[in-house]
């Protein structure tokens, strides 16, 4: 609930940076104009963005946790709960062709890992539905290298355009499987602004894609400019000899996530 | 350097005359909302030649989907939508004579060319600044497809509803001639 009221401290601060250096004046009202919907919401305890959202739930359970009940069920009790109280819109249809809101925002989207120790670590992203369509994955052949990757990620960016509301953020994932490619995107995208990946390579990586998207002119909600994103974060995982896929998720402005260590 | 216009509706064609593309306004007066299932039924109810439950003449249509009002507001946190999903309904209501439509994102070739046709204009508001137009919204009172929930259509009275003019009657089009302008790359 806290997160699609409060923006993170981290994106306001990229926001009121970028209004110092982005070059489009229309640009600069624009990027002004949602600091001032972020100070609103915040001081009114709205949400920033009316599509609060798709509950995604990224679990880390400690293999040691022995867990009494259901899990899962209690997620998204957790969701219809914070849906409920904090007047967020429901967003989610039960079938994705039938199409009928089950009118409290459930299921959430859950990817639960188990993993050493003794604690369960939940994060939560509210993602909207704008920024996640302009989202995609390419199994690219090997031959392709890291250029491929960032011709693939700033094509991507260029052709989202003024959809995804940017400033975005982007989360690459690099290596896997198909799906897990996909999940890697996701998961760099809990990411705070300025954190880098730990490896320097990908920092460079990282770095080098921010300011290439940058140059794609597409700029604050699209209508021209230099700051079309905020931030890219990238993760990869080992991949098997014949694969080389690339994932691309966006994420809007609205960058909505919390975690708790239980 | 691009203007501050203020803009009431309904729009009338002279209003139109005047607005370039790039231009800010800032809209006093109705508003209809509805996105992808009303639009859904409208284009239905048209191609069945059937009423519609509201008359578009004139009229300026807001891509939105609100969340819940608070108990005491006026309406939930109400920014645009993205709007190429409407594209598919937008030129058969522009024909009917609908004025304008306020969203975000890029339209298509057709509906930009109905656009041009039957006068009418596209205007983006700030994705994303729910909170900052909902306090300029002063009523909302649904009038269709109460059923459909956040997607129902309401009528809006709005005062200075802060948008940017992308697509007027001249065929212009800011994502395009912006974009172009600041990009650096090859």
């Amino acid at each position: 609930m806290s997160s699609n009221f409060n923006v993170g401290e981290d994106v306001l601060g990229a926001l009121k940076k970028a209004v110092q250096t982005e070059e489009s004046p229309t640009g600069r009202e624009i990027l002004e104009q949602i600091i001032e919907n972020d100070r609103i919401a915040r001081a009114e305890q709205v949400p920033m963005c009316q599509d609060t959202g798709f509950a995604v739930v990224l679990l880390e359970v400690g293999q040691d946790v022995h867990i009494q009940g259901d899990l899962r069920e209690a997620v998204n009790e957790g969701v219809r709960q914070g849906y409920k109280e904090g007047y967020l819109r429901k967003s989610i249809l039960g079938d994705p062709i039938k199409r009928v809101n089950t009118k409290d925002n459930t299921p959430a989207v859950i990817h639960a890992e188990i993993v050493p120790g003794d604690v369960v670590t939940v994060r939560f992203a509210a993602k909207g539905g704008g920024s996640e369509n302009m989202s995609r994955i390419k199994m690219m052949p090997p031959s392709a290298g890291v250029e491929g990757v960032k011709k693939f990620v700033v094509e991507t960016v260029a052709d989202a355009g003024s959809n995804p509301c940017p400033p975005i953020l982007v989360g690459v994932g690099i290596g896997g499987t198909f799906e897990q490619c996909a999940l890697l995107a996701k998961k760099a995208l809990f990411r705070k602004v300025g954190e880098r990946n730990s490896d320097p390579y990908y920092a460079d990586l990282e770095r080098e894609l921010l300011t290439q998207v940058n140059k794609t002119g597409v700029g604050p909600q699209g209508l021209g400019g230099t700051t079309t994103a905020l931030d890219v974060f990238v993760l990869t995982y080992p991949c098997h000899i014949a694969s080389f896929p690339a994932a691309v998720n966006i994420q809007c402005h609205a960058a909505r996530h919390e975690e708790r260590v239980l | 350097m691009a203007q501050t216009i203020k803009l009431r509706t309904p729009l009338k064609d002279s209003d139109l005359v005047s607005l370039k593309s790039g231009d800010k306004v800032l809209i006093t007066g109705e508003l209809l909302t509805g996105r992808d299932a009303a639009h859904k039924r409208l284009y239905d109810l048209v191609d069945e030649g059937k009423p519609l439950p509201v008359d578009v003449k004139g009229q300026v249509i807001y891509y939105v989907g609100p969340s819940p009002a608070k108990p005491g507001a006026v309406i939930g946190s109400a920014g645009p939508t993205t709007s190429y999903r409407m594209d598919a309904y937008s030129p058969t209501l522009i024909e009917l004579g609908l004025k304008g439509m306020i969203g975000k994102g890029a339209r298509s070739r057709e509906v930009r060319e109905a656009m041009v046709k039957h006068k009418a204009v596209y205007l983006a508001a700030v994705g994303g600044a729910a909170a900052l137009i909902a306090k300029t919204i002063k009523k909302a009172q649904v009038v269709a497809y109460e059923d459909l929930g956040a997607e129902a259509i309401n009528r809006l009275w709005v005062e200075d509803f802060p948008a940017i003019v992308v697509n007027d009657i001249y065929g212009n089009d800011l994502y395009e001639q912006g974009v172009k302008h600041y990009r650096k790359l090859p």
